[in-house]
Formats: C-alpha cells, sequence, structure tokens
C-alpha cells in the first residue's frame, strides 16, 4: 500500500495547526509518570478525534491493561501503544476493492448531502481510467440543482463517459440505462452516483433501495462495492449513518473525505467494530489525484497528531 | 419518550430519595452522565467539560424539591445553563441602516452553503417583502454557479453571476455596484467552501471581507459536524469575523451539539437552521428545543416545566394523606384525572414522579384515552356531591347505578366498571402511599391495571409527540 502518499499529505495539511505533541514527545517533559491526568490527556485526544466516548473508554481500558503487563513507566511510552491497540483495530479490514473478476464491476456510491460522494467518483474515475479501465459514471442524483453538470465536469476531467437524464427523472431508471450503455460499450467499471440524502429520510432511502435493487436485477453479483462516502468532520452521527445505509444499501466499505482538514474521522473505529465497515479509501483534496487507499497505521498515527501529553 | 439521559439520571440519582441537600458526591455520577450525553452529541469535550463544572457549581448545595426528583432538578439546570450558553432568545438577521444588507456566508465544503443562500433569500423576499440579489462567487467547485443559478430561479430571486473566470473579490465589488443600482437591499454572498487551514483561500475570503463589507458573517455549518467545529469556528471567526450561524442538515438525527460549540467559541448566535433540502425549509433558531435536543429529552423538560405548574406541592400532600386516611373519593378521582389529562398522556406523567422513571418501560405508549376520559368525567358528574364523596352508596344501589348511567349517557356495565377500578386503583394507591420498598412494585402494579383494563386506557393508544 502507498502508505507514505497518504501519510504525507496528512502530514502536511495538519502541519499549519499541529501542536506541539510530535515534537516533544521524545523530549523530557513527555517523561513524565504515568498517572490518571495522564489517561486524562489521552482520553481527550482520542475525544477530540470523535473516537467517541464508548470507543475511548474501550482503548483506554486496554492501554491501561497493557501498560501494567508491559510495566510501562513514562507517558511518552503509552502513545505507541496506543496507536498500535487502533491499528490493531483497523488493520483488520479488508481494504481492497472487490472487482469482477471478469466483465462489468458496478460501483455504487451513497451518503449524506455533501459528504463528497461525486467528488469521490471523479476521483476514483480517474484512478481506473490512468489503469487503462474503461469507466462509465451514471448521474443518479437527479434531485439536486446542477449536480448532473457537476458530474459532467468530473466525467470530462478523468475521461469517463457520463450517462444521465434530466433533473427531476427517475434515478433508478439513469442507473438501469447506465448498465445498459455500459455493457453495450463493454465498460470496465460502472460507477453510480447519487443524491445525497439523510439516513432518517424513509422515502429517500426507499429510493436508494430501488437503486440497489435494479442494479441486483440486472447483474446479480452487482454491485460489487456499495461506497459510504463519509465526511470526516462529521461526529458520532456517522455509526447511525453507517448503519442505516448499511441496511438499505449493503454498504461494504467507507471512504473517508476531507482528511486535509483538522478533522481525524476517529468514529471509523467505533463503526468497524461496531459494523464491521472498514474504510477502503481517503481523500485530501479538491484534485483527482487526492485519493488515497486507507492505511490503517497511517491512519492511527495520524490520529494522535496534535495530542499533547507533554504538559504537566 | 424519556431517552437515555433522563433514564440514567434517575437511576444516578436512585439512591438520593429523601435527602435534603445535593452534595458534591450524590452528583457525581449525575455529572459523568451529563458529560458522556453531551459528548454523545458532539459536543466539544473542553465546552462539556466547563459546562458540566458550572452544573456542579449550580447543583450541589440545591434543595431538593418535593415535586420533582433530584434527577429533573438536575436536568432543569442543564438545561437551563446550555439554554443560557446558545443564547436565550432568538437572534435577528443584521439590518443595514443604509441599504443594501450584505449577507456573507461562509464555511468547509459541503456545510450547504448554496442552499443556505438560497432559502435566506426565500426567507427574506417572501416573509420579509425584501428584494434580495444572490452572489455567484464559488468559482471552484464544477457546476457551483449554476446550481445557484437553478436555485435563484426556482425562488423567482436574481442571481449575480460574471462567471467563474472573475476573482471572488471583484465579484463581490461588482455585485455591490449591481445591487446599488438595481435598488436591491439584500446582498447574500455565496462562497465556495474550503478548509479553514487553507492560507490562501482563507485569504482570498478576507479580501471578498474587505471589498464587500458584510452586515453579517455567517458561518454555515453541518450539525453533524463532530469536535472539529471548535477548530472550525475558531479559525474562520478569527480570520475572518463571524457574526452569526447557520446550522444545516438538522432534519436528521444528529443531536447537533456543534451549536453549542460554534457559539461557545465565537460568541456569536445561531440565527436560522436548515431542516431541508427545500429552499423553504429554514427555520429560526430555537436555543431551548436545541438544548433538549443535544441533551436527547425530546418533549421532558416541557413536561417537567408543566408538571411543575400543575401539581401544587401542598395539594399533593393532602391528596396523600386522604389516601392515608382511606379518605380516597371519586371526587378526587376525578380531579386526578383531570390534571393528568393537562398534562397529558399517563407515560409521561409517571415519569414525572419522583424515582418513577424506571417504570417507563412498562409504560411507553400507554396513555388515558381522550373517549375513555370522556366518560369516566360524564360518569362521576352524573352523581351527586353526596355518591362522590361516599361511593360505598353506589357500589350498593343498583339503582343508583340505573341512573347514573342513564344521566350520563353510558351503560350500567361502564358504571359498574369505573367503580370497580376505583375500588381497585385506591386500594393500589393506598400501597403505594405507604411508600417504603414497595412503591417501584405497587405502581408497576398499578401500570399493569391500567395498562390491562380499558376503561383508564389501552396499549398503544398514546399517540408518540415527538418534536421531531
Ligand atoms: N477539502 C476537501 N474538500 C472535498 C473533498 N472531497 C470533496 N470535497 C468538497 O466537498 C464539497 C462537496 O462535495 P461533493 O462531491 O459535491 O459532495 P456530494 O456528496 O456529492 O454532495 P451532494 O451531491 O450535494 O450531496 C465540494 O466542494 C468538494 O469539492 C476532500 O477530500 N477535501
Ligand atoms: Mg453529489
Amino acid at each position: 500500500m502507498r502508505v507514505m502518499g497518504f501519510f504525507d499529505r496528512l502530514k502536511e495539511g495538519l502541519a499549519k495547526t499541529r501542536t506541539v505533541f510530535t515534537e516533544r514527545v521524545g523530549g523530557v517533559l513527555s517523561r513524565r509518570k504515568i498517572d490518571d491526568s495522564v489517561y486524562e490527556e489521552l482520553e481527550d485526544a482520542l475525544l477530540s478525534a470523535d473516537v467517541g466516548v464508548g470507543t475511548t473508554q474501550y482503548l483506554l481500558d486496554r492501554l491501561a491493561r497493557e501498560a501494567r503487563r508491559q510495566k510501562l513507566a513514562t507517558a511518552d511510552q503509552l502513545i505507541p501503544v496506543l496507536q498500535s491497540l487502533v491499528n490493531e483495530i483497523l488493520d483488520q479490514g479488508e481494504t481492497e476493492l472487490h472487482l469482477a473478476s471478469q466483465g462489468l464491476t458496478v460501483i455504487l456510491v451513497v451518503g449524506v448531502n455533501g459528504a463528497g460522494k461525486t467528488t469521490t467518483i471523479g476521483k476514483l474515475a480517474h484512478r481506473f481510467r490512468q489503469e487503462g479501465k474503461r469507466v462509465i459514471l451514471a448521474a443518479g442524483d437527479t434531485f439536486r440543482a446542477a449536480a448532473i453538470e457537476q458530474l459532467c465536469v468530473w466525467g470530462e476531467r478523468s475521461g469517463a463517459h457520463v450517462v444521465k437524464q434530466n433533473t427531476g427523472s427517475d434515478p433508478a431508471a439513469v442507473i438501469f440505462d447506465a448498465i445498459q450503455a455500459a455493457r453495450a460499450r463493454k465498460a470496465d467499471v460502472l460507477i453510480c452516483d447519487t443524491a445525497g440524502r439523510l439516513q432518517n429520510k424513509t422515502h429517500l432511502m426507499a429510493e436508494l433501495e430501488k437503486m440497489y435493487r435494479v442494479i441486483v436485477r440486472e447483474i446479480p453479483e452487482a454491485p460489487h462495492e456499495t461506497l459510504l462516502v463519509l465526511d470526516a468532520t462529521t461526529g458520532q452521527n456517522a455509526i447511525v449513518q453507517a448503519k442505516l445505509f448499511k441496511e438499505i444499501a449493503h454498504v461494504t466499505g467507507i471512504v473517508l473525505t476531507k482528511l486535509d482538514g483538522t478533522a481525524k474521522g476517529g468514529v471509523v473505529i467505533a463503526i468497524f467494530q461496531e459494523l464491521g465497515l472498514p474504510v477502503k479509501w481517503v481523500t485530501v483534496g479538491e484534485h483527482l489525484g487526492d485519493l488515497e487507499p486507507f492505511s490503517a497505521s497511517a491512519f492511527s498515527a495520524a490520529l494522535f497528531d496534535g495530542a499533547d501529553v507533554s504538559r504537566s | 419518550m424519556f431517552d437515555t439521559l433522563t433514564n440514567r439520571l434517575q437511576s444516578a440519582f436512585q439512591r438520593l430519595r429523601g435527602k435534603g441537600r445535593l452534595t458534591e458526591d450524590d452528583v457525581k455520577e449525575a455529572l459523568r452522565e451529563i458529560r458522556r450525553a453531551l459528548l454523545e452529541a458532539d459536543v466539544n469535550h473542553a465546552v462539556a467539560k466547563e459546562l458540566t463544572d458550572r452544573i456542579r457549581e449550580r447543583a450541589v448545595g440545591q434543595e431538593i424539591l418535593q415535586s420533582l426528583s433530584a434527577a429533573q432538578q438536575v436536568i432543569k439546570i442543564v438545561n437551563d445553563e446550555l439554554t443560557a450558553l446558545m443564547g436565550g432568545g432568538q437572534a435577528k438577521l443584521a439590518n443595514a441602516s443604509k441599504p443594501p444588507t450584505v449577507i456573507l456566508l461562509v464555511g468547509l465544503q459541503g456545510a450547504g452553503k448554496t442552499t443556505a443562500a438560497t432559502k435566506l433569500a426565500r426567507y427574506l423576499a417572501l416573509s420579509e417583502h425584501r428584494r434580495p440579489l444572490l452572489v455567484a462567487a464559488d468559482i471552484y467547485r464544477p457546476a457551483a454557479i449554476q446550481q445557484l443559478q437553478v436555485l435563484g430561479a426556482q425562488i423567482d430571486v436574481p442571481v449575480f453571476a460574471p462567471g467563474s473566470d472573475v476573482p471572488p473579490p471583484e465579484i463581490a465589488r461588482r455585485a455591490l455596484d449591481e445591487a446599488r443600482r438595481g435598488g436591491y437591499d439584500y446582498v447574500l454572498i455565496d462562497t465556495a467552501g474550503r478548509l479553514h487551514i487553507d492560507e490562501e483561500l482563507m485569504d482570498e475570503l478576507r479580501q471578498v471581507r474587505a471589498i464587500a463589507e458584510p452586515d453579517e458573517t455567517l458561518l454555515v455549518i453541518d450539525a453533524m459536524t463532530g469536535q472539529d467545529a471548535v477548530n472550525v469556528a475558531k479559525q474562520f471567526h478569527e480570520q475572518i469575523g463571524v457574526t452569526g450561524a447557520i446550522l444545516t442538515k438538522l432534519d436528521g438525527d444528529t443531536r447537533g451539539g456543534a451549536a453549542l460549540t460554534v457559539r461557545h467559541v465565537t460568541g456569536c448566535p445561531v440565527k436560522f437552521v436548515g431542516i431541508g433540502e427545500k429552499p423553504d425549509a429554514l427555520e429560526p433558531f430555537h436555543p431551548d428545543r436545541m438544548a433538549s435536543r443535544i441533551l436527547g429529552m425530546g418533549d421532558v423538560l416541557t413536561l417537567i416545566e408543566k408538571a411543575q405548574a400543575t401539581i401544587n406541592e401542598d395539594d399533593a400532600r393532602a391528596l396523600e394523606a386522604k389516601l392515608r386516611r382511606n379518605e380516597f373519593t371519586l371526587e378526587d378521582f376525578l380531579t386526578q384525572l383531570q390534571q393528568m389529562r393537562k398534562l397529558g398522556p399517563l407515560d409521561q406523567l409517571l415519569g414525572m414522579i419522583p424515582g418513577m422513571g424506571k417504570l417507563n418501560k412498562n409504560l411507553q405508549g400507554n396513555s388515558v384515552d381522550e373517549g375513555q376520559f370522556r366518560k369516566i368525567e360524564a360518569i362521576i358528574l352524573s352523581m351527586s356531591v353526596k355518591e362522590r364523596k361516599n361511593p360505598e352508596l353506589v357500589m350498593k344501589s343498583s339503582g343508583r347505578r340505573v341512573r347514573i348511567a342513564k344521566g350520563s349517557g353510558t351503560e350500567v356495565r361502564d358504571v359498574n366498571q369505573l367503580l370497580r377500578r376505583f375500588d381497585e386503583m385506591r386500594k393500589l394507591m393506598k400501597q403505594f402511599s405507604g411508600m417504603g420498598k414497595n412503591s417501584a412494585r405497587a405502581l408497576s402494579n398499578l401500570a399493569g391495571q391500567v395498562k390491562g383494563r380499558s376503561t383508564f386506557g389501552h396499549p398503544g393508544s398514546g399517540k408518540g409527540k415527538r418534536r421531531r
């Protein structure tokens, strides 16, 4: 995996606001003895990374046990252990995209409004194109104003053909058309954009279910992937998002977007633990190339970037 | 109805019954639960800490009122603090003394600026009878300009869009000229989403601001935002100078703790909330509603307040004495029912009886049916005062029962049933008023009665009165 690319970009983004943790971690100050206040600061660090109360408690309990077992004495020894605990959890996830062994691969992209679905599709298309694949995009967001035009721009940028109808038309029909077009053109990959929807809107979730069913009806083993696009800035609501989108559209993996900001996206740990959904990709910007495969180790490292346990 | 925090607080306070004043130790567990609730709602952890500290200060030393349980008292403090933190009342949109009033919308990518701008424009045009001009200054996101144009056409508000080749500060300058020329009184500038750490784009925004000199700079923020809201709000505020916020996508099921963070960090009020994708889905912000939403308590607080107002402590004590002396009459019964009706469904009511929180699970969905209530009322009102005070008179005489049934337009069997239930209830309540350890069981028996028998209500008749 191309760990460095992701890590570097993250670092670059974080450098601007990062506090002194990394510089100080090996320093004298951080050699302070492990006491309650050290754990409190670690708790703050985990919480501010959106890890959530439950998972934070779970991680700290395990950390405390590890610390006793390994007879750790100073604060600076704790972080690597904590990182490896997170890494251990996330590393179990299957990060590879599941592609059709032969013929058309269908990828359905879902998520709440503004998460970064359309942009991610542009980036994915670009990636497949670079691998020499023929890519078709389905303009399944027939609701939002100018959503189709937006996808068309990404189609142009990445060199993918876009199948579309008018705004207001049935998204399932667009998907159906796109599958036919993909077959006719012998495309390798079809990526379906969908309108952003909040997971508690039953009628919109029913609409999504219909799109899903159209795909299954046409190609029983498809969609080969249903990717939930999750904005890293999202807090604990992401868990409900993942749960409901999984129920309706059988999500197979997560794309964690906007990691070029200061948000850490720590909620994906709970999502993996509770729902078994792995992160497959992360995005780190608005350009075609700003898509990276997920790396558990880079993610765990970045999670504590900015955490400061050196003060006393 | 009764969400986790209420339940948790109730169990945290279970051991406190009968105590005089809350001590630091008493509230410790409760504060842990409150902190947890705030964190689960995505309130920033530092803000949550500050808030729990303040709640501790206020709660410790409080006298436990008779009419409210300790848990409810603390919930009320929490709610007061939250509401106060969010600015008490509603905040209005700026209005320049010399038009046009310029509103700049800023925020992260995907927060909902374009939609929010459209909603504001529609609100100004339709509700305030103003002439707004929308300005398309997002020259980066593909089809962003077009999106605003389509939306503007939908709501019949002109969109000023010189195109994606014109730098945003220049767009702002031209837009102001256009607004003055065209006699517009509001200018709404939709800017591109940007990261608060993107120096180049933040600098561009500063230039736009310098030229547009906005009367209002609204930070548009997604209600689902997590802990990072603190960085976003802080950076935008420090670099651009925010005057208010719009909280978007509140029609989701997120608790929306970011609202609290934004307010705390910037000191600026949330002015509007977005509650849907359509241009009319905009509402003024209600701090009190947001407070109970963040705590996950729905309408509990309203009920607590109602209970406080309705159930007079002296009355409650007098009733208890009556029960103990077996003097509880049909008239008292009617008064009780009437009070209940004022308060709402029975399940909600029982939850307000101190220590009864745990019974709620058994009671969900049960309430005194309005039709049943009318019947009971009619029957009791058809009795003479003497009969009401001495139900045994009616119980012994079938002639009286027939008369009462006729007078109330019911069947004799209804009258019989009421009398039987009343008798059972009186016995149970007497047990209950004896209190002690069995009170919960007595009430749960009562709950069972209420649940199983149709006179006082039936399962499933309670209409979920959720606000969301
Ligand atoms: N900084 C940053 N911005 C991103 C990233 N991914 C997407 N965006 C931006 O986020 C905004 C929303 O992205 P879209 O791709 O339109 O999101 P969407 O989920 O398709 O939105 P809807 O279709 O409206 O629900 C755009 O301004 C994108 O440029 C990312 O990784 N980093
Ligand atoms: Mg989209």
